[in-house]
């Protein structure tokens, strides 16, 4: 395991500076890190969307290895045409360099993922090609301007869904999408977030290096969508695993394992208190949303650890 | 050169014309009336006969998506599809174009939905006709092969680098068994010659960025490139035809002239229907009746200057239509037609035929041909006549 820092920051940085991510995205720093552990021998392919967008406007690219840009809803799709043409080629001999392996990731936003690509990620997850799925989730489409999406948590405010005089934001639960892609009996998901840089250098290690599919979730505050200050980022992802509202957890073959579980949670509200996307539910009237949050978490903890125990 | 006289259906005949340019990959989703080409495909993998890899997608949406993928990874790489399958791809056709990915696709024409229904008329294919894909159209099985062992040398070609369409009627070329010549695997290959992508995303040690976004700075730019591309894919499918012709004794250019040369009224259409159009039209010629017939086998690009060339000076021109186009002007076949006749001051009648699979019958040509007469001795003109229709 390269899971060391000094290894891993003298690494080179294969999606370089100059690109045109937000102050404060904690976006540009998960795909940094993903790739300081994959290492040049990749082939990256990215939905429409923020990340697409701010790394590859041409005549630049952010992008020191291949890169491929096709669509919003077609990335795994693509990607698992690229990994197709590896095989064949290889087959035949007639790669243009030769390589034993290169790694083929896609990803996307929650958007392009939780949403518009979900078929296209199922499909390719299905057909079992040997690539790795990121999803970068911000929780909306932030891309477009803040909408909600089905990632979008209950009590947020988006531009399509608003707190109002007469409403609180999204009613609905968020769509469980991980679980989904453990449904798909590939041989590793995974969640995680940017502050922990170890676990997700050895998780992108671990999904690189099975035979077959995988998918990483990683959470990603978003400054411009959830209103925060740009500094406070990373400390909102650490945040979101201590109050349960992210876990850290895998599923290797089948097998649930909870990466960090804290001694006591934080209360979810000290969280959300910190994000100008909850703001209405501190006025009053609207506890009872904090209260279903709240509870929400709770059975949510207690559902993975029941898969935990019932997986070992 | 040898080649073997054998009976196929026309998705047959395809799938062996791409299994002899030994493809990379193929990606495809199964639809009506496509499905048995593909099907014949699995079989040569099966067999050993083709080390294809074939990507069994969920969804057309997928197998163009794919394709793109693996076309732009270096691969050679085909697809093919019909109606509502081409309708889903949409997007990804536009972008493959967009990315000058060369790209072969069998598109088995069937009308689109709704309603639904699973046979021949190519509003399929016509409404993807300014996706900026080559697109070849066949009147029989003979053509739908030539034209897919030809799609390859065309699609790669330096001055092209564009993906190709191979047209041909679903279940009237599809699945009506057929005598054909086909080329030997190694004749074929050699005519075709091996792909080798000049940029490849699997090249990473010279690694490449594709699809990047492309705003009010460059977009045009790249607009005019691809456009500048369409002339001299004029020229080489005329070269890489010639060449073809000389291999196999079947000459094509951009369009077939049955009769052309003293017609002084002359139908143009395109696909299957041209050979029940070219019995009648020999009736008519024993009657004395001066008519001939211009079948389009290049429609994308459309060869203007060589449709104007030959329509000028005819007494009359009908363009018959086997899909509809819904801004009153007549269907997509004849606004081109009458476009490049432009200036010509030619009589151009219009007819709508053969929608949904509807038969297209001898009786409806010889209503063509009559009224095609009336139009020459200076009768009325219509763009929009339909034949065949519940009056």
């Amino acid at each position: 395991m390269a899971t060391n820092l000094k290894q891993l920051t003298s690494n080179e940085d294969l999606l370089c500076g100059g690109h045109r991510a937000c102050a404060g995205c904690t976006g540009s720093n998960i795909l940094r890190q993903i790739m300081l552990t994959a290492g040049s021998d990749t082939v990256v392919g990215g939905a429409t969307g923020c990340m697409e967008v701010v790394t590859t406007i041409f005549p630049y690219t952010a992008w020191k290895t291949s890169f491929i840009h096709s669509a919003f809803e077609n990335c795994a799709a693509t990607v698992s045409g690229v990994e197709t043409a590896f095989r064949s080629l290889k087959k035949h001999g007639e790669l243009p360099v030769e390589r034993e392996k290169i790694n083929f990731i896609a990803f996307g936003g929650d958007g392009g993922t939780y949403d518009i690509g979900l078929q296209s990620l199922s499909g390719a997850m299905e057909r079992g090609h040997n690539m790795l799925y990121v999803c970068y989730d911000n929780n909306a489409y932030m891309n477009t301007g803040i909408q909600r999406s089905s990632a979008t948590p209950v009590g947020a405010h988006t531009s399509t869904a608003p707190a109002g005089s007469h409403s609180t934001g999204k009613t609905q639960l968020r769509k469980d999408l991980t679980k989904i892609l453990v449904a798909h009996n590939i041989p590793y998901v995974a969640q995680t977030t940017p502050y922990h840089w170890k676990d997700l250098a050895a998780k992108v290690e671990k999904a690189l290096a099975v035979d077959g599919p995988a998918f990483l979730n990683i959470l990603m505050p978003c400054t411009v969508g959830w209103h925060f200050d740009p500094a406070i980022g990373i400390d909102l992802a650490r945040e979101a695993v201590e109050c349960g509202y992210w876990p850290l957890f895998e599923v290797e073959n089948g097998k649930y394992i909870i990466n960090k579980k804290p001694k006591e949670m934080t209360p979810i509200a000290d969280w959300m208190q910190k994000q100008g996307r909850f703001k209405h539910l501190f006025k009053p009237g609207n506890e009872h949303v904090l209260e279903f949050t709240q509870n929400w978490v709770k059975e949510e903890w207690e559902k993975l650890l029941r898969l935990e125990a019932s997986t070992a | 050169m040898a080649q073997k006289l054998v009976a196929l259906s026309g998705n047959e005949a395809v799938a062996y014309a791409f299994k002899q340019a030994r493809p990379h990959v193929a990606a495809a989703f199964p639809i009506t009336p496509q499905t048995e080409m593909m099907h014949k495909y699995a079989e040569f993998v099966a067999n050993g006969e083709s080390t294809t890899e074939m990507i069994l997608v969920e969804s057309e949406h997928s197998a163009m998506s794919a394709a793109v993928g693996s076309a732009a990874a270096g691969a050679r790489t085909f697809t093919a599809t019909s109606s509502a399958g081409f309708a889903l791809m949409w997007e990804v056709v536009y972008i493959a174009a967009s990315l000058r990915l060369p790209i072969c696709m069998a598109l088995v024409n069937r009308a689109l939905s709704g309603n639904i229904n699973i046979h021949c008329d190519h509003s399929d294919s016509m409404g993807g006709r300014d996706a900026g894909w080559i697109q070849l159209f066949a009147e029989n099985a003979q053509e739908a092969y030539d034209n897919a062992i030809m799609s390859w040398r065309i699609a790669e070609h330096m001055d092209v680098r564009l993906p190709t369409m191979v047209n041909y009627d679903g279940f009237i070329i599809s699945h009506t068994a057929d005598s054909l010549h086909m080329l030997s695997d190694e004749d074929a290959y050699k005519f075709i010659g091996k792909y080798k992508a000049d940029y490849a995303l699997l090249d990473v040690e010279n690694p490449i960025t594709v699809g990047p976004l492309d705003l009010t700075d460059y977009y045009f730019e790249h607009k005019a490139s691809q456009l500048a591309a369409y002339p001299r894919a004029l020229e080489v499918i005329k070269q890489v035809s010639d060449e073809y012709g000389d291999l196999t004794g079947r000459y094509y250019d951009h369009c077939e002239e049955y009769l052309m040369d003293d017609a002084e009224m002359v139908m143009v259409m395109l696909g299957s229907s041209a050979g029940t159009a070219k019995d009648v039209i020999d009736e008519y010629r024993e009657k004395g009746v001066k008519v001939g017939l211009l079948k389009i086998r290049t429609f994308r690009p459309f060869p203007v200057a060589y449709l104007a060339e030959r329509l000028a000076g005819r007494k009359a021109v009908c363009v018959l239509d086997r899909s509809a186009s819904f801004g009153g002007q007549g269907g997509p076949v004849f606004m081109e037609v009458r476009s490049a006749m432009y200036g010509l001051q030619v009589p151009v009648h219009g007819y709508i035929y053969g929608l949904g699979g509807r038969d297209f019958d001898l009786g409806q040509v010889a209503t063509v041909i009559e009224d095609l007469q009336k139009v020459a001795a200076g009768g009325e003109m219509n763009t929009i006549n339909l034949l065949g229709i519940r009056s």
